[in-house]
């Protein structure tokens, strides 16, 4: 097999290619956040004693959880933009492929953290409540001051692995056309007719962006495990 | 102060408690003592409405405990307790744990709640480690902080849930002593525990619980004396044997 390897539509496609990484960021930090707190909220739902609020968000969290990402972010792009421009009367030239990607992760990922919540929150001893409920604390105090901190304590190594798979999962949107990291990166090998070497960067930067997070999320497992 | 009066609570077909009734009196430290099993532990935890009830009624400085319109809150935050396991708050300092309740649920200061806080370490003999983490302290210094935590409230009673019986041997007397002086001083008090010599000491009156009932409810040197039921004299045979 002769293939000659040419590198060269690479240096000069790196502020494209830097515009497309900064994309796959906002998307992996708004899903992150959203889906922490949208989570949280599930997994509050989830372990409460009132059983319609309980089985609403084990619907939720089944649902997510039983469809293909790709499914629901398609799903997104064909319909939320409708949703957004009727609503806010926004010209119909306005792209909004990044907010429904942002969207679609966040609604996606919530269902994922609100797993690892849920267990976080299990993680932590029923005497703790207990006493928290002794000394007079209401339950969400008891919930906010006293389980909450020591469950994301247990659960931050858990969430950091689950935020690098999103990063990784972000590289779907190139689907709608949307130039995030991996987008911009198809696109140039499109043009130069390059696809192969723009590919095998694409990956190789993935694969040192999260392999060197990993590293770091396992060193702070151990820290954390011995204190 | 505290009356309970005919309580009965089961899990699904599984009585737990069966037709229970005591009082105990501003001032007295009663010890509630038996066999594991015997819900000892749930009953004292009715009487703050950790755990809830099917029947009959606990009253707490004459407010109702099962009454839904009772501000349970309100009213756990006037009535120490002390657990088995200590449950201090892992991820604060021995300082944030005795405040924190102070400042969230009954509003004081800052200040005022450090200071407060710091006071009642001093009194268990803490002082040196209001700066340092549950998890650097014995099981014993825990337990003195976790009555520490609860004095902090100004509670108007104790209950105290087996406070000795995860502790090492060597760290019984320490926490003990904290309550002897507790109830020397005229705290009301409700102690489930298996401490003997602590009863002797302190209480007032003895109950003896087996099966869910309440079968011995008796001034201190009756029960040790003379126990009416078969069943606390085969107990206090097989603790008091050594």
């Amino acid at each position: 097999m002769n293939y000659d390897f040419d590198w060269s539509s690479i240096p000069g496609a790196l502020p494209f290619l830097w515009d497309g990484m900064k994309i796959s960021l906002e998307i992996t930090v708004t899903a992150v956040i959203f889906g922490i707190v949208w989570g949280t909220l599930l997994a509050m739902l989830r372990l409460s004693p009132v059983k319609p609020l309980a089985w609403f968000a084990a619907g939720y969290v089944n649902l997510f959880r039983s469809i293909p990402l790709v499914m629901v972010l398609l799903w997104f792009f064909l319909i939320v933009p409708q949703l957004l421009r009727s609503f806010f009367n926004l010209d119909p030239n306005t792209d909004v492929r990044l907010t429904s990607a942002m969207i679609g992760f966040a609604l996606f990922e919530s269902a994922y953290y609100s797993e690892i919540i849920r267990a976080g929150i299990q993680s932590v001893p029923k005497g703790q409540v207990a006493a928290a409920s002794a000394l007079g604390m209401s339950y969400s105090q008891a919930m906010r001051l006293v389980v909450l901190p020591q469950a994301f304590r247990n659960m931050v190594p858990l969430l950091l692995t689950q935020a690098i798979v999103l990063f990784q999962d972000t590289s779907l949107v190139y689907m709608s056309a949307l130039a995030d990291f991996f987008g911009a990166a198809y696109k140039v090998g499109d043009r130069d007719g390059r696809l192969v070497e723009l590919l095998l960067f694409a990956g190789a930067v993935y694969f040192v962006l999260c392999f060197t997070l990993s590293q770091v999320v396992r060193r702070l497992q151990k820290r954390m495990a011995t204190v | 102060m505290i009356t309970i009066d005919k309580v009965s609570k089961h899990y699904g077909s599984f009585q737990v408690l069966t037709d229970c009734s005591t009082k105990v009196a501003k001032g007295e430290v009663v010890v509630v003592c038996g066999p594991s099993g015997s819900g000892k532990s749930t009953l004292i935890k009715c009487v703050n409405g950790l755990e809830p009830f099917q029947a009959g009624a606990i009253t707490v400085d004459g407010i109702s405990v099962g009454d839904p319109k009772t501000n349970l809150s309100k009213l756990r935050s006037r009535v120490g307790m002390v657990f088995q396991h200590f449950e201090l708050f892992p991820h604060m300092s021995i300082t944030d744990n005795l405040s924190i309740a102070q400042e969230k649920v009954l509003g004081r200061s800052k200040d005022e709640a450090r200071a407060k806080g710091l006071k009642l370490l001093e009194r268990v003999g803490l002082k040196a480690h209001a700066e340092k983490f549950p998890g650097q302290l014995s099981g014993g210094q825990q337990q003195r902080v976790a009555i520490a935590r609860a004095l902090c409230m100004d509670p108007i009673c104790m209950l105290f849930d087996e406070p000795t019986s995860a502790l090492d041997p060597e760290m019984i007397n320490e926490v003990l002593d904290v309550m002897v002086e507790l109830a020397q001083e005229g705290m009301t008090m409700m102690c489930v525990t298996h401490e003997m010599g602590f009863a002797r000491k302190v209480a007032n009156r003895v109950i003896f619980m087996d099966k869910g009932l309440i079968v011995e409810d008796d001034s201190k040197d009756a029960f040790f004396g003379a126990p009416h039921s078969e069943r606390a004299r085969q107990f206090l045979a097989k603790i008091l044997q050594h």
